[in-house]
């Protein structure tokens, strides 16, 4: 069917498969029609898709060291760009975002803007030169510009401390969603949800999770953007929602200032269910101050420039050219989600609060809402909850309640969209965690496998073996993971954001002032990362246990002090010792010119 | 000055004018939140609103592309352009 190479067939290739899937759609809905249970359709989409990943994982295995790190650096822009969209949106992006904003809005909103902004500093400062410097990973990077063995292990610590936060959120999001679509234990799911992301990247490493993160993100994107659409169709609000729902935003606000935000007392919230809350902040208006917006969206842009896992996927482009294009790329997909989240979270809040609307709750009887099917479904779930707090018999706005993901899961049910949409909606939130978790665990693998096995311990290693190690590892981390994910320490979104503060706190100068900055030197960057990551760490415990903190920093942006302190150690170390040798200042030279040859070679 | 040494001067004068750009939709307007907000943006949203939902996102998307473009010029005006591979 298709001749010649595979990359230049890629268009085709994805043309045939996003076909594929819409059919695979269509045929599940009318299954549906036809009697299939919510149930079956469920587990349908689930094993369906985990499936075609397997498959991809598979056909492209490989024993070559650059085709295992770094895809062997042939991935056009557009298909990377897809592919680092899907890396980068995780199930945090896909399940718990729209939520973030219907509870919080325009303070929960600096995260929109934090998590975009940043890919302007990974053009400007970062991508091209470091795909010019030919390394395989980041720390291959830090400890080539900067020499010796004891940069290039910090630089692993502090990957390896951020990826290893994040990955756990990303490997108990996809146990969430699997034990719900194939109803078993999370326990269990936690581990089905293992051996599925294992699948698509052990045998071709950077290869296979690139072919498996662009067929993952066709499927988030049609998962997230159709129910968008529908529902917005479908309530009457707008055709294109994202420039028509001016008169929902405000009509939202004429609703809240009728309503009021009325607080409950404590003993009242006590009866809530853990993990709900109420609306009680205003959706459009401006309720955070200048300095929380901004510290917030500071932290994640810096902290986007710091992840590894985002870093590693500009190594696969063919040119340092093709690199920054691609940066553009991975952003416009992101953009395609970003931007319709704060609508879902619109239509979300209105379809539930506005009494003129059949769906709407507020203000109905209590008895009524309770007898509600998808209410009495999601109350199970317990993601909804309803109390008559003020006994008056009828539902006030301060006495519903929700849970964060309810807003993606639930509010295609309560449109009264067809259930095949929910099957979607789990298949997009699966493969958003799954390409996720595949790029931080092949981070933190390589990492360890390339700069501390190959480069530290056996520089004289054999490729053949170097890739079992690397595969050994893949597993190991990837259980790890799953073992701290089953235990359910903290919240998908909470150790998301704290992935973010670690990265900055211990790279992002270290990185930067690598291309930047020719006087930077060892000593310096070994100040910079290992300051930056302690003080970062220890910030986040001192206000965890109760510190007061200082100039508003707070323990979802401790990176802004981690990161300060990484600046300013590294330039005073750097300046008090020698400057690097003229060898290392000829090598920044070259890094700073676009053409010629790597500074590593092809194959190292 | 050598080629290499004015090169780097002028991607450095891009670096500095895509950092200014990004501060001013990133975090400038941002300081002004609460009064931009009473202003009516495009397609009808509060301006700062807008803001956050759409259009400091599309900006980035946009100054990343023209940074690319932009680097590119100065890279062929230095002959370090790579052969068109992408």
């Amino acid at each position: 069917m298709i001749k010649g190479n595979f990359i230049d067939n890629l268009p085709k290739v994805y043309g045939i498969y996003t076909g594929g899937f819409l059919a695979f759609i269509i045929i599940m809905s009318i299954a549906e029609q036809m009697g299939m249970t919510a149930k079956t359709i469920g587990i349908c989409f689930v094993a369906f898709t985990v499936a075609i990943y397997a498959i991809i994982g598979y056909l492209s295995r490989t024993a070559q060291a650059d085709a295992y790190y770094v895809a062997g650096r042939q991935v056009p822009t557009v298909f990377n760009g897809m592919a680092t969209a899907a890396d980068w949106m995780s199930g945090a992006s896909f399940v718990a975002m729209a939520g973030g904003i219907y509870f919080k809005g325009y303070g929960y909103m600096a995260l929109l803007v934090g998590w975009t902004g940043g890919y302007v500093l990974v053009a400007s400062l970062l991508a091209p030169y470091l795909r010019k410097f030919g390394c395989y990973t980041v720390p291959d990077f830090i400890g080539t510009r900067y020499g010796g063995n004891l940069t290039r292990f910090l630089a692993v610590v502090v990957l390896t401390v951020a990826s290893f936060t994040y990955v756990t959120a990303q490997i108990n999001a996809t146990g969430t969603i699997a034990s719900v679509a194939l109803d078993i234990p999370f326990q269990y799911a936690v581990y089905v949800g293992l051996i599925s992301i294992l699948l698509c990247s052990m045998l071709g490493g950077m290869r296979g999770v690139t072919w498996t993160q662009v067929a993952q993100y066709i499927v988030l994107i049609i998962a997230y953007l159709l129910p968008v659409f529908w529902i917005s169709n479908k309530m009457g609000a707008g055709f294109f929602p994202h420039f028509m729902l001016a008169d929902e935003v405000a009509r939202i606000g004429e609703l809240e200032q009728q309503f009021g935000f009325i607080a409950n007392s404590k003993e009242n919230l006590a009866m809530v269910p853990k993990g709900l809350a109420g609306i009680t902040k205003a959706h459009s208006a401006v309720n955070a101050t200048p300095w929380a917006f901004i510290s917030l969206a500071l932290a994640m842009m810096m902290g986007t420039a710091s992840l590894p896992h985002v870093m590693m996927r500009y190594f696969t482009t063919p040119s340092v050219k093709a690199a920054r294009k691609s940066v553009g790329w991975s952003l416009f997909f992101i953009f395609l989600l970003y931007s319709s989240a704060p609508m879902l979270a619109t239509l979300s809040k209105l379809s539930l609060i506005d009494p003129s609307l059949p769906t709407g709750i507020i203000g109905k009887s209590i008895a009524e809402v309770q007898a509600i099917d998808w209410y009495q479904n999601w109350n199970q779930a317990n993601l909804m909850f309803v109390s008559d707090f003020n006994g008056n018999g009828t539902l006030e706005l301060n006495e519903f309640f929700m849970g964060g993901k309810a807003v993606v899961l639930a509010t295609p049910e309560i449109a009264g969209l067809p259930y095949v949409i929910s099957g979607l909606v789990a298949a997009g939130g699966m493969a958003a965690a799954m390409s996720t978790a595949d790029g931080l665990i092949l981070a933190i693998a390589n990492a360890i496998s390339h700069d501390v096995y190959y480069k530290i311990i056996d520089p004289k290693a054999e490729t053949a073996k170097r890739l079992v190690v690397a595969r050994v590892l893949l597993v190991v981390i990837g259980f790890a993971g799953a073992t701290i994910a089953a235990m359910e320490i903290q919240g998908i979104l909470g150790s998301v954001i704290w992935a973010f503060d670690f990265a900055m706190s211990g790279l992002f100068f270290p990185l930067v002032l690598g291309v930047w900055w020719k006087r930077a030197n060892r000593e310096g960057a070994i100040a910079g990362m290992a300051l930056g990551l302690i003080s970062g760490a220890g910030y986040l415990i001192w206000v965890r246990n109760g510190g007061s903190g200082f100039l508003g920093i707070t323990q979802l942006t401790f990176g802004i002090f981690g990161s300060a302190v990484s600046l300013v150690a590294m330039v005073v170390v750097s300046l008090i010792t020698s400057e690097p040798s003229a060898a290392t200042q000829k090598m920044v030279d070259e890094v700073r010119v676009p053409s010629g040859k790597s500074i590593l070679g092809k194959q190292h | 000055m050598s080629k290499q040494q004015q090169h780097w001067e002028k991607s450095r004068g891009l670096l500095f004018m895509t950092l200014a750009i990004w501060f001013v939709f990133s975090i400038g307007i941002f300081l002004f939140g609460a009064e931009m907000n009473e202003v009516t943006g495009p397609f009808g949203y509060p301006l700062t609103y807008w803001f956050t939902c759409q259009g400091s996102l599309g900006i980035f998307v946009i100054l990343i592309f023209w940074f690319a473009n932009r680097q590119e010029k100065i890279d062929e005006e230095f002959g370090f352009s790579e052969r068109g591979d992408d």
